[in-house]
């Protein structure tokens, strides 16, 4: 049986996990990965069975718990963002090398045009690199269908699936045909051996040769796989290669039926005879593939690549995400005729809600700034990142998560006072700690303020895995009481406030400042929940 | 049938609740339907879209080509004007007159005005006021909904069933309220 539902990508990966038997989903929000999660969170039948979903405080921990759900035979799902695989590179890349138990689906959501991201980096390279089979999903349906498909080859090939899919097709709905039914969970059990799962280098050279020997079969499954199609066409001028969302922008340009052949792929290691034959075929091959050249790098060769035309030979840009008429543009179409933009449209970046407690916070440590010469500040992964803009500018740093303490700390190494580091209270717990813990080890001498709205702002208003802790960790980091301070960020506050900011910046040594208080996103859906509540009770 | 559609505001402003009634009348007519959205920063106070497309076809591409879209439904009008190279020719836009100004430097409202007069189809509604005025203060958005009615090719009373099931779990005031303002617009389009 089946029925329709209209869901988003992220839905349909999600409810596609779900029916295919997942028993646990483990993850830290990031654009555009969040709603997988999020739906299991609210899924029925993922309540009724106890499948774990309680967000992780980083993409490590999270690789590491389903890690060790495989271990006992179940299934397992990792979601994260393209960096948040980064965070997890080391169980990600050496879970290739201990293989799985039961199915393991590491679903990353790549941003190419950075929606919401610092960079643009391809998660398919990842997949080649940790020998690791990967999937690519060009529509919501496929999306659904290749969930179970994907933790069967898992378990059937011993090795852990990257499932890589992109903005557009993460945060598009669809309508997509489900199954009515779910499968069973995996039963535990001890199939899991040591010599597999113990990486002494003894262990780890006899299964690198048992993966590296296993390459040669899992790309003739991909030769074979129903998700890549070799599709003839009567006009042998010009071959197509379109993978993931790439080839909805294919079709999208020939809506009675694609003339060229077209090989469509969407499962990895890249096929190669498939390729061979498209370009044994035709006189030239057009690579449409979201993301960077990662395909058309494969297949051009150093010699004589004439014949091959993408990303790397400009028919389609390097950079920033496919669209309809990029593509069109690369097979010689012409857009529809269209009106020039309107140049009295100015732009609207986005910008800190009002009332929101990081305003006060950098009103705050703007007017104590001022009073020194050369003050920076390392900001960190958040709204807070907003900060940078005007009216405040007051960051000059954001790396990644956690870098705001480490850098400020390198830069008092240096010589440089004041620097101040600003991090969010998820985001200090997902990568901060570690950071934190070196500067008090040697009283580096920084004054870190962790801007503490007690949720995951950015991404929707998530759990934070450290509230109601900071201090706690802070104290357990070895910080001292005296300069360890808790305040709410309120413009009735802020005598206090930046006395305090000037006293820390002026102490020579590690010192945290908590400004507390509630995301406005958040309070107003609590006090909506609420209002609801006492609704219910009056009825 | 096939209406590729643009809705368009600032981050907070409603617009997917209008692409959730559109798309759940859709999915009763048993059209296909592709919807992108946008998540994460930029809903916070910046511009936002969701590009919506119905056909009684299966639709490949997610996002609309240039010259593309049959209608924009804007809860905003400098906004309106920003996805102007995505409109077709020959297309409509629905929007709302009431400038959100959260930059310093918005434009003159008389430049914005002139702008979209002269283009071919322009509907522009005070949707905030006339939400106000008939005692249906959270419906802006629906009102901008049936103005924008024709333009979309989807029949008035599969919109109004829509917003029944959509608003149905909320009560009966508040799909009273919809209805109501789904009414207006469908008036103000006039």
């Amino acid at each position: 049986m089946v029925e329709k539902k209209l869901l988003l990508g992220d839905e349909a990966i999600a409810l596609g996990a779900i029916h295919a038997g997942l028993s646990g989903v483990y993850a830290y929000p990031g654009t555009p990965s969040t709603e997988i999660t999020e739906f299991i969170q609210g899924n029925a039948l993922a309540r009724e069975r106890g499948i774990h979903s309680r967000w992780s405080t980083n993409e490590k921990t999270a690789m590491e718990a389903a890690l060790g759900m495989s271990f006992m035979g179940k299934r397992a799902m990792v979601c994260m963002k393209h960096v948040g695989l980064n965070v997890c590179a080391d169980p990600f890349v050496n879970s290739g090398m201990t293989g799985v138990n039961g199915g393991i689906i590491v679903l990353v959501a790549d941003d190419p045009s950075m929606h919401s991201s610092q960079d643009e980096q391809d998660s398919r390279f990842y997949g080649k690199f940790a020998l690791i089979p990967t999937f690519e999903p060009s529509s919501q349906q496929e999306a659904y269908d290749m969930m179970s498909a994907a933790f069967d080859y898992s378990e059937q090939q011993h090795l852990p699936v990257l499932m890589r899919v992109t903005t557009r097709m993460a945060h598009s709905r669809a309508v997509v045909k489900v199954a009515t039914i779910a499968r069973e969970e995996n039963e535990l059990n001890y199939n899991a051996v040591a010599s597999s799962w113990v990486l002494l280098p003894a262990n780890a050279r006899k299964r690198n040769d048992i993966v590296t020997a296993q390459q040669a079969q899992l790309e003739a499954d991909a030769v074979s796989s129903a998700f890549n199609q070799y599709m003839d066409g009567a006009d042998k001028s010009l071959g197509i290669i379109a993978s993931g969302i790439g080839y909805n922008y294919v079709m999208e340009c020939f809506p009675d039926g694609c003339p060229y052949p077209l090989l469509k792929i969407s499962q990895y290691p890249l096929p190669k005879e498939l390729v061979r034959k498209l370009m044994a075929a035709c006189e030239k091959v057009l690579v449409v593939e979201e993301g960077q050249p990662f395909i058309e790098d494969i297949i051009r060769g150093v010699g004589d690549s004439a014949q091959i035309q993408g990303k790397l030979s400009g028919e389609l840009p390097r950079t920033g995400e496919l669209n309809p008429d990029i593509v069109k543009k690369a097979l010689g179409m012409e857009s529809d005729e269209c009106y020039a933009a309107c140049e009295d449209v100015v732009p609207r970046p986005p910008a800190l809600c009002m009332g929101c407690g990081h305003r006060d916070v950098y009103a705050a440590l703007n007017e104590v700034l001022k009073e020194y010469e050369n003050a920076r500040v390392f900001g960190d992964i958040g709204c807070y990142t907003l900060g940078f803009l005007p009216p405040y500018r007051a960051i000059h740093s954001c790396v990644d998560m956690g870098a705001s303490i480490t850098m400020a700390k390198g830069a008092a190494d240096a010589g440089q006072w004041p620097a101040v580091a600003i991090i969010g209270d998820s985001t200090f717990t997902h990568s901060g700690m570690t950071g934190l813990l070196d500067a008090i080890n040697e009283n580096a001498n920084i004054t870190v303020i962790i801007s503490d709205n007690l949720t995951t702002g950015m991404t929707g208003g998530q759990n934070s895995a450290g509230t109601n802790k900071f201090e706690a960790i802070c104290r357990g980091l070895g910080l001292s009481d005296e300069h360890l301070h808790v305040v709410v960020p309120l413009p009735k506050n802020m005598q206090e406030i930046t006395d305090i900011i000037r006293q820390e910046i002026n102490y020579n040594g590690t010192s945290v400042i908590i400004p507390r208080r509630e995301c406005l996103q958040t309070l107003r859906r609590h006090l909506k929940e609420k209002r609801a509540k006492e609704q219910e009770g009056k009825q | 049938m096939k209406t590729d559609i643009i809705l368009c505001g600032v981050g907070g402003q409603g617009i997917l609740s209008i692409a959730t009634i559109i798309g759940e009348a859709a999915m009763n007519e048993n059209l296909y339907i592709k919807q992108a959205e946008v998540h994460g920063m930029s809903q916070r106070g910046g511009d936002v879209q969701s590009n919506l497309r119905i056909s009684d076809k299966p639709i490949s591409s997610d996002l609309i080509a240039k010259g593309g879209a049959d209608v924009i439904i804007s809860m905003e009008p400098m906004e309106a004007l920003r996805y102007l190279p995505f409109l077709s020719k020959n297309g409509w836009i629905i929007t709302s007159s009431a400038p959100f100004v959260n930059i310093p430097n918005y434009p003159d409202m008389e430049v914005i005005r002139q702008d979209l007069d002269k283009l071919p189809n322009v509907i522009v509604i005070d949707i905030e006021q006339m939400a106000k005025d008939n005692a249906v203060p959270r419906s802006a958005n629906v009102i901008l909904l049936g103005a924008a009615q024709k333009a979309l090719g989807i029949e008035y009373d599969k919109l109004e069933d829509a917003i029944r099931r959509v608003f149905g779990r909320k009560g009966e005031s508040v799909v009273e309220a919809n209805i109501k303002a789904l009414a207006l617009g469908r008036e103000a389009q006039k």
